[in-house]
């Protein structure tokens, strides 16, 4: 199996230096060269799955291997290597698919644009870089993809340079990020010094060799990591900007894949967490609340996208909600079932904004695109593009039997049966109001009489390319839960996932009541219910008006509005200080280090013009100058000889 | 007869001033080397002064050296200021040369 492992991340690599080099010469068909190559890594990621799923309980113990010796100074050894497990092959499947359909949307998506030779230089490098991080086999290599992810982010988040909000929303992701890999790097630092290895190999199974403190340290500075990657509370303020980037972007990196990458981690790192309860209830705290506290803030917002973004940040923290409660499978779980609905909710959403904004341009409508204020009753233009929204909101709402449905009711049941009852509650409010703002999402863009001129503004259905992977999308938003989690507790994902954990996770002592279980599901369909219950009321019926309840409480309204002013509070906590520090060092630059090299300057030349008088160019003078010397010579003899004489 | 060293030294010391006093004042350039090879002769008849009267040979050995090195310093010098004034400034006064003014 690990033969073929080479082409996982060298295909990606390859199409991304190629195009990088020669796109702007080869132009469309730099597209057809990524999708080759992020379809041969699909290819070999169904492979590897395939492998480690035959190899049943035996894949608990991880293929671990070295592609080459990386970097060997003294007894610092770092190999760029492969871990291969069930956790990494659903990692794989999940990165490898998504970018692979979201590769063969952008060709539709960013058709006209100019930079396209560009973008599909970026997205191979993403795609390589996160399979690179999946792979990895050691923390060096993980911290080499996880800022190779970053820098891709970063790079596809201002991908329309010219546009400032867009460059602002890259850095701002960049400098967020950094915060929190701060924290990461020192962590990793930590686990050399203390393990005196990089290896997940070496250091796993010493977990436990050094105190709990240490570890516990250790551990929570990872997670800092994570936090900031996974844009969790404190850190997930770039989140919703970085939906300035191209919506194919938006939906790969933002939503599927590179976000997921802290879940990721931390799920990696478990055989180091499980030992320290601390952090482990930090992380579900966390988790917890950043899933409301998101959700919160998804309830009121106008732009397609950044509903979107605030929603990914609540299920994110629905998934390290799991992580934190023990049911780490579950987090996988639904971060393998959100990479599709998500997906599929960002790609239709691109669909939407794609052609209600050529709609608007040929109408010389000037109005936001992306507000769905401005939209209504699009499903008569946008059929498939309804269709898959709809199939993806009734599985991001955990409708029976939809994908959203199993991964999320396992973490509840699990957070539930792990007694912890107060972010049980939070999962479940969390739940029913994000059944809520997807379907206030719908009613709105799809849904009642249109809030724009028809007779002037027909938006068209995507073209093939765009429409296709929707479709797909879709249909596993439908299925893949059914077919990989049912029965609850024994289904075929759990299975496969299982060994990965085996050894990690204590025993369970008590198989979970079926009774109990059925009742926490009903009682979580009847969250999702109402949530939905409630936007088709407001925003489908027209029964109950949003504006009334507004008013009615427009102090919680502009909270939420404003995004809890969050960003304000940044700003003025720490974005205006550290503006306000760098400009003093500015100044301490230009005038006091500038002043002493340019006062060198100034000095040298001064001198220089007093002595140049010197130099006449009259041969006499010279001679002169040559004499007086002579004569002060013997002058200073003579006199010295009359002294001493 | 002797002469006494004195008076050697008084006339090596009035040419060599004599010398000195014309390359410091005098503008053309030939008289400038002319002067030059006078203060070298005051050195020359100094030399041979204390040589006769330490009665020491090497002093006047040296002078030779003395010599040589003028008549190859009058060739060298005589060539340089010939081609000055054939190709750069037709003029024999040094103060005209005065590309290295600061």
């Amino acid at each position: 199996m690990s033969d073929y492992l080479w082409i996982i991340p060298a295909a990606p690599c390859a199409a991304a230096i190629i195009n990088g080099v020669l796109g702007k010469k080869i132009g469309k068909l730099t597209a057809a060269l990524a999708i080759a190559a992020v379809g041969a890594a699909f290819l070999v990621a169904l492979y590897v799955a395939f492998g480690v799923h035959l190899a049943g309980e035996k894949a608990a113990e991880p293929i671990d291997g070295a592609f080459y010796q990386w970097i060997v100074s003294g007894s610092f050894k770092v190999e760029a290597g492969y871990y291969i497990d069930p956790l990494t092959a659903v990692m794989l499947i999940v990165v490898t698919s998504v970018s692979l359909l979201v590769h063969i949307y952008s060709v539709g998506y960013l058709a006209d644009d100019e930079g396209f030779w560009r973008f599909f230089c970026y997205l191979p490098l993403f795609t390589f870089a996160m399979l690179t991080l999946v792979l990895a086999n050691n923390f060096l290599q993980l911290f080499l993809g996880w800022e190779g992810v970053g820098l891709c982010s970063y790079l596809l988040i201002g991908f329309w340079y010219n546009r400032k909000s867009a460059t602002d929303a890259a850095m701002k992701a960049f400098i967020v990020n950094r915060v929190g890999d701060f924290g990461f790097t020192i962590g990793i630092i930590l686990i050399w010094l203390n393990f005196g290895a990089l290896g997940f190999t070496e250091v796993f199974p010493q977990a436990d060799k050094i105190g709990v403190g240490l570890l516990t340290m250790i551990t929570l500075l990872l997670f800092v990591g994570a936090c900031g990657k996974s844009a969790q509370i404190p850190l997930y303020t770039w989140l919703p900007d970085a939906m300035e980037g191209p919506t194919p972007v938006s939906a790969l990196i933002h939503a599927a894949t590179m976000v997921t990458a802290g879940v990721y981690m931390v799920a990696r790192m478990y055989p180091l967490f499980i030992h320290t309860p601390i952090t482990l209830s930090v992380v579900a705290w966390v988790g917890g609340l950043t899933a409301i506290f998101a959700a919160s803030i998804g309830l009121v917002q106008n732009d397609i996208k950044r509903i979107l973004a605030y929603s990914t940040v609540s299920q994110l923290g629905y998934m390290f909600l799991a992580l934190g409660v023990l049911v780490p499978i579950s987090g996988i779980f639904h971060l393998f079932t959100h990479a599709f609905f998500k997906g599929c909710l960002f790609l239709c959403a691109g669909a939407v904004i794609h052609s209600v904004e050529h709609a608007f341009h040929h109408a010389e409508v000037h109005e936001d695109p992306q507000n769905i204020q401005n939209m209504g009753g699009l499903r008569r233009y946008l059929p498939w593009t309804a269709w898959t929204f709809l199939a993806a909101c009734l599985a991001i709402s955990g409708i029976f039997p939809f994908a959203g449905f199993w991964s999320k009711d396992e973490i509840l049941t699990g957070a539930f049966n792990n007694g912890q009852f107060a972010l049980y509650a939070i999962g479940l409010l969390t739940a029913g109001m994000t059944a809520f703002y997807m379907f206030r999402e719908y009613f709105l863009v799809f849904e009642g009489e249109p809030r724009f001129d028809p007779h002037r503004v027909h938006p068209h259905e995507s073209p093939w390319w765009m429409v296709g992977p929707l479709v797909i999308l879709a249909f596993l938003s439908l299925v893949i839960g059914a077919i990989v989690g049912a029965p609850p507790e024994h289904g075929l994902f759990r299975g496969f996932l299982d060994p990965s954990f085996l050894h990690v996770l204590p025993e369970k002592e008590a198989e979970a009541v079926p009774l109990e279980t059925l009742v926490l599901i009903g009682i979580s369909l009847i969250a999702a219910f109402i949530g939905i219950w409630i936007a088709w009321m407001m925003y489908f019926r027209r029964a109950w008006s949003p504006q009334a309840l507004a008013a009615r409480l427009p102090r919680l309204y502009d909270l939420l509005f404003h995004k809890w002013y969050v960003d304000e509070f940044y700003d003025a906590a720490i974005v205006q200080p550290a503006v306000r520090f760098a400009n003093f060092l500015w100044g301490f630059d230009a005038y006091v280090i500038d002043g002493i090299v340019n006062g060198l300057g100034y000095m040298t030349r001064g001198v220089g013009g007093g002595l140049r008088g010197l130099q006449t160019g009259v041969v006499g003078n010279y001679a002169l100058g040559i004499v007086a010397g002579l004569v002060a010579i013997l002058g200073s003899f003579l006199l010295k000889g009359l002294v001493t004489g | 007869m002797d002469v006494p060293l004195n008076y050697a030294l008084a006339l090596a010391a009035v040419l060599f001033v004599t010398g000195l006093a014309g390359v410091i004042l005098r503008r053309n350039i030939l008289i400038i080397f002319m002067s030059v090879e006078l203060m070298l002769n005051a050195v020359n008849l100094q030399l041979l002064a204390f040589s006769r009267y330490f009665g020491n040979v090497n002093g006047q050995i040296f002078v030779f050296f003395v010599l040589v090195v003028a008549a190859a310093e009058a060739a060298v010098g005589l060539a340089i200021i010939v081609s000055l004034v054939r190709h750069y400034k037709d003029s024999l006064m040094a103060d005209d040369f005065n590309l290295l003014k600061g």
